[in-house]
């Protein structure tokens, strides 16, 4: 359930941009969540609607883009998507592949007014 | 924060007190709000925002509105969602850094033996450097006076309901523990394969144990973790006799997610390659105190 924190986190840059911005009202928030990263989505769908209660981004509509996992083999340098941790590459079977994407977390854009 | 209710940062405590509050002074938490007269399971100390479902553009956190301007408009943000957690472990790391101190983080499932681990190490290092310990569990300090009757001083973090230690704690523990240059801390996490994962304490390394009663496909089922960490200690290896579980095969599941992992078998209760963990814990500490001792500080 680290979910309630990366939303507890969210709502914090979220903060923290609008005494940048001035903006007081958020309406929609983006984030991307690599396939790899250590996120269950709907845990922090369900998360993100319990922080952002009685904040600026109350009832906000949350769009979450899903980037796909990307890794480097370091036995024969392909590079190949990736859907876990543990898989091996598929030209020469080596486990030894380095993630190069798909493991962001990131806030990418709001819309505010 | 309370994961029960969603307020605040409610039940984490340091050594029995209220962790402080990393939030402006005054300014209202804005959680879930309590139902009118409900009947709280656990107390809370801090106060909650008052929801009316108004719109109140007054009380945005720019504290202003222009009259007519309403139009949506997008904002780039562009930034981690643990930027804030990065930055105080990275707080944490330059502190370590400056001072010589070796931290490791150690992670596993409840019951892998960390305690007894850090009973026999501090034992076992004791006069040789200081060594200093933090102890994160939901509930109670037995832990910290497990390592207390060791001979070390620790800390208990409860973090509640909370599943993991973050940067912001370990930070406010250091302030409460008599940390010395040159030495040695040892941060015991909460016992959980797969949230302490994500959040970077300032550590110098990831030290995951792995205990033979568990399963041997435990990292590929809980592979974030085996990926943070730099060394797995595979603990209890004096049960292997009595038990069907192929350590090989544990060390190769545990590979694939980690190709660099460094392993080390060993036996916390027996003492089985308890050496050659703490040599490395030695060397690590011996590389901090030097790197200090370079830097122009």
């Amino acid at each position: 359930m680290h979910e309630m924190s990366l939303a507890e986190s969210v709502l914090q840059i979220i903060e923290d941009t609008a005494r940048m911005q001035g903006y007081t009202r958020v309406k929609t928030v983006w984030l991307e969540i690599g396939q790899l990263a250590c996120v269950e989505q709907e845990s922090l769908r369900f998360c993100f609607d319990v922080v952002m209660c009685d904040s600026i981004a109350h009832q906000a509509r949350l769009e979450i883009t899903e980037t796909a996992g990307q890794g480097r083999c370091a036995k024969c340098s392909i590079e190949m998507p990736i859907a876990a941790l543990y898989e091996a590459c598929p030209k020469c079977g080596s486990y030894e592949i380095h993630v190069i994407g798909g493991d962001e977390m990131r806030v990418k854009e709001l819309e505010v007014e | 924060m309370c994961t029960t209710c969603g307020c605040g940062i409610g039940q984490t405590l340091i050594a029995g007190h209220a962790l402080k509050q990393p939030r402006k002074p005054g300014k209202v938490m804005r959680y879930r709000v309590h139902e009118e007269g409900a009947v709280l399971a656990h107390p809370h100390t801090h106060q909650h925002g008052v929801l009316n479902g108004a719109l109140d553009f007054g009380a945005g956190a720019a504290g202003t509105h222009a009259p007519g301007i309403s139009q949506s408009r997008m904002v780039k943000i562009e930034r981690d969602i643990l930027a804030k957690n990065n930055d105080y472990a990275a707080e944490n790391r330059d502190y370590f850094s400056t001072h010589g101190i070796f931290a490791l983080n150690l992670v596993s499932s409840p019951g892998s033996g960390k305690t007894t681990l850090l009973v026999k190490t501090i034992a076992a290092l004791h006069g040789a450097l200081p060594i200093v310990v933090i102890e994160g569990d939901q509930q109670t300090d037995n832990d910290a006076a497990r390592i207390r009757a060791a001979g070390a001083p620790a800390l208990q973090i409860n973090t509640g309901k909370g599943c993991h230690l973050d940067a912001y704690m370990v930070g406010q523990a250091m302030q409460q523990l008599p940390l010395q240059d040159k030495s040695l801390l040892l941060i015991e996490n909460v016992g959980n394969l797969v949230c302490p994962a994500s959040f970077d304490l300032g550590e110098a390394h990831k030290v995951v144990i792995l205990s033979v009663t568990e399963g041997e496909d435990k990292p590929l089922k809980y592979p974030d973790m085996f990926r943070a960490a730099d060394l797995m200690l595979l603990n209890k290896c004096d049960l292997l006799p009595y038990l069907e579980f192929d350590a090989g095969l544990a060390v190769d599941y545990a590979r694939r997610i980690n190709p660099a992992l460094k392993v080390i078998r060993i036996s916390a209760s027996s003492g089985e390659g308890m050496t050659e963990w703490l040599d490395w814990v030695a060397l690590g500490c011996r590389n901090a105190a030097l790197r200090r001792t370079e830097s122009p500080a």
